[in-house]
This record gives structure tokens, C-alpha cells and sequence, in this order.
């Protein structure tokens, strides 16, 4: 006797992500899922922009590690509310995991959220978390070949920042490939040059979000 | 990527689904795994042979049913297969383009007795 089942395996994830979403909403609260390898600069990126966005706007931050509270510390430094969850394993934030964070930030008090998904280019793509836009941060030093060996990432974003320009002049990069090979998997894809060292490009990736923020 | 997890959560629904029946045995799970999803057959058969263990679903034929990725030009609104490396629409040329079909993992049915 066959008996009909259609169910999606990974609604779960998705019915939880809408519910964070309105509770997101309901409070106005713009939410950023940052994802990035390792290393890339996703917390060196979250605590530039705070600095930039002092007095202006009111920041939240998630921080998504397996393990250690390093990132929240410093997060936490720069005076903002701060959670830090660690997956203990596993290697993507899921819509269960920053729920439960949600219920622990005072998102009365907050503009902009930045959740930092665990450093890894793979999976986070296929966990929608509630968020409002996909950023990813790419850089320098892990070429410019990175939208062709993870074209769902790059596919999902909608907006790449590309860091650590300082080191051009040291390591093998090509503007013009990393372009090239984004052309064939997401087109529309805005590239945000920046040094979270020197600070350029800076500017560019606040205005963007600042606009993102008036414009819904 | 996360088969476990995946055919543990896969299991659950299917033993939930046959209970519900009052089924005695499930001889059959029929899925459908899109290409783009990330998920691998292999692996998931393997799991499944380890989690089925003791369960009536045990010993059951996973049948797969592939689904190719499949796109959306937001452009000129032609429907196209995802090619590898090159997802920019044949169409128009355009590389805004919306995925419609790949990212599939679900339960079609299951063959109870």
C-alpha cells in the first residue's frame, strides 16, 4: 500500500527562520546573516561598522562559533548588546539556534543585526536563520576562483564584501577573474571592495547598508 | 552535507507516517534529492542502513528520484537547466536568475505493509 507523504525534509528549519523573521519585523529590526570562511573577516567587519555607526544606529550582533566566546568579547567591547552561541559541532547556525538568541537580545533597543555565521562557505547557504539580507566577505588571500567551487553561497547573497585589499600587492588575485567567475553565478552580486585594516572601502559597505535599512 | 542528521530527521517522518497507517512493515521510502541540495545518495543509504536498524523501516529500498537544477531568468523570464559554472541565462545572457528547481530533499511517498 503506498501512502502518500510529501513532506519536505528541511521545513523545520525554513517554518522555524519565518518565525524568527516576524518576530524581526515586528520589532524593526534589520537583520544581516554574515557568512564567510574562516579568517575572511566577519568580526573584524561587524566591529568596523560599529565604530561607523555609533550614535546613528543602534547595533545587535549574534555571534555563531563551535566553540569559545573570543569574537562576542570583543563584540561586547564596543559597548553593543551581544549573544554568543556555540554550535558544540556543528558547522552552521540554524533558525532553532538564533531563535533562542533572539528570545535573549532586547530587540526593542535594536536597528541592525548582525548575525556571524560560523566560518564555513558551504552549509550556512542552506539554513535560512529569518534574516533580511545574505552578506558574504570574501578576501583577498583565497582567490579569486571562490564563486565557482561555492556557487550556492555566492548565488544566495546579496552582496559581497571583499576584504583585506591591503594585500593585493602580496598574494595572487585577480579582480578580473573573481569577476568573471561571479558573472556566471550571480551577476547582479555587488562587490564591495574594503581593508578592515586600512579602513577603505568602508565607507561604500555603510552607505550600502544604511540604504538597505531606509529603503524597506 | 549532514546526512545523519538529514536520515535521522528522514526516519522520524517515515516511522511517524507508517504508525499513523498502523503499518507493519515498511518495504519501500520513495525521495526526491535535488542536485543543488547538497545532499549526497551514498550517504545517505549508508546511514539509513546503520539508523534502521530495529525499526520496522529496516531493510526498506530507498528509491531516489534526482531533480536537475532548473532556473529562472529574472530578466526575460525564460525557464532554463542550470548548467555547471555557468548559470547566466541562454536566453538573454542575463546572470540575474532565480533557482526554481534543485534544492529539493523530500518524502514522496512510502510502500507500507
Amino acid at each position: 500500500m503506498e501512502i502518500k507523504v510529501l513532506k519536505n525534509i528541511l521545513s523545520a528549519n525554513e517554518q522555524l527562520a519565518e518565525k524568527n523573521r516576524a518576530l524581526l519585523d515586528k520589532n524593526n529590526v534589520f537583520t544581516i546573516n554574515i557568512m564567510a570562511s574562516p579568517g575572511a573577516g566577519k568580526t573584524s567587519l561587524i566591529l568596523e561598522t560599529i565604530k561607523r555607526l555609533k550614535g546613528k544606529t543602534r547595533v545587535g550582533v549574534i555571534e555563531g562559533d563551535v566553540s569559545s566566546s573570543v569574537d562576542a568579547e570583543a563584540v561586547g567591547k564596543e559597548g553593543v548588546p551581544v549573544i554568543q552561541i556555540n554550535t558544540g559541532g556543528s558547522c552552521h547556525l540554524d533558525a532553532n539556534m538564533v531563535g533562542n538568541a533572539l528570545s535573549n537580545l532586547p530587540l526593542a533597543d535594536i536597528d541592525l543585526l548582525f548575525v556571524e555565521n560560523v566560518g564555513n562557505l558551504i552549509c550556512p547557504a542552506g539554513f535560512a536563520l529569518g534574516e533580511q539580507r545574505k552578506v558574504i566577505v570574501c578576501s583577498i588571500p583565497e582567490g579569486d576562483d571562490k564563486p565557482l567551487k561555492y556557487p550556492i553561497m555566492f548565488h544566495e547573497a546579496d552582496i559581497a564584501v571583499l576584504n583585506k585589499t591591503d594585500l593585493l600587492p602580496y598574494v595572487k588575485f585577480s579582480p578580473d577573474a573573481f569577476s568573471q567567475a561571479l558573472k556566471g553565478i550571480n551577476e547582479r552580486l555587488k562587490i564591495i571592495p574594503v581593508s578592515c585594516t586600512t579602513g577603505q572601502g568602508l565607507d561604500d559597505w555603510v552607505s550600502w547598508l544604511e540604504k538597505q535599512m531606509t529603503a524597506r | 552535507m549532514h546526512e545523519l542528521t538529514i536520515t535521522q530527521t528522514m526516519l522520524d517522518i517515515v516511522l511517524e507516517q507508517a504508525k499513523k497507517a498502523s503499518a507493519k512493515k515498511v518495504g519501500a521510502i520513495n525521495l526526491v534529492i535535488g542536485e543543488l541540495s547538497g545532499f549526497v545518495e551514498e550517504s545517505v543509504r549508508f546511514y539509513f542502513g546503520f539508523l534502521a536498524k530495529d525499526t520496522i523501516a529496516e531493510g526498506a529500498a530507498l528509491n531516489f528520484k534526482p531533480v536537475s537544477p532548473r532556473a529562472r531568468c529574472r530578466g526575460c523570464g525564460n525557464l532554463f537547466e542550470l548548467k555547471e559554472f555557468d548559470w547566466s541565462c541562454p536566453g538573454c545572457g542575463g546572470g540575474d536568475v532565480e533557482i526554481t528547481a534543485g534544492k529539493e530533499l523530500s518524502i514522496e511517498s512510502i510502500d507500507v505493509e
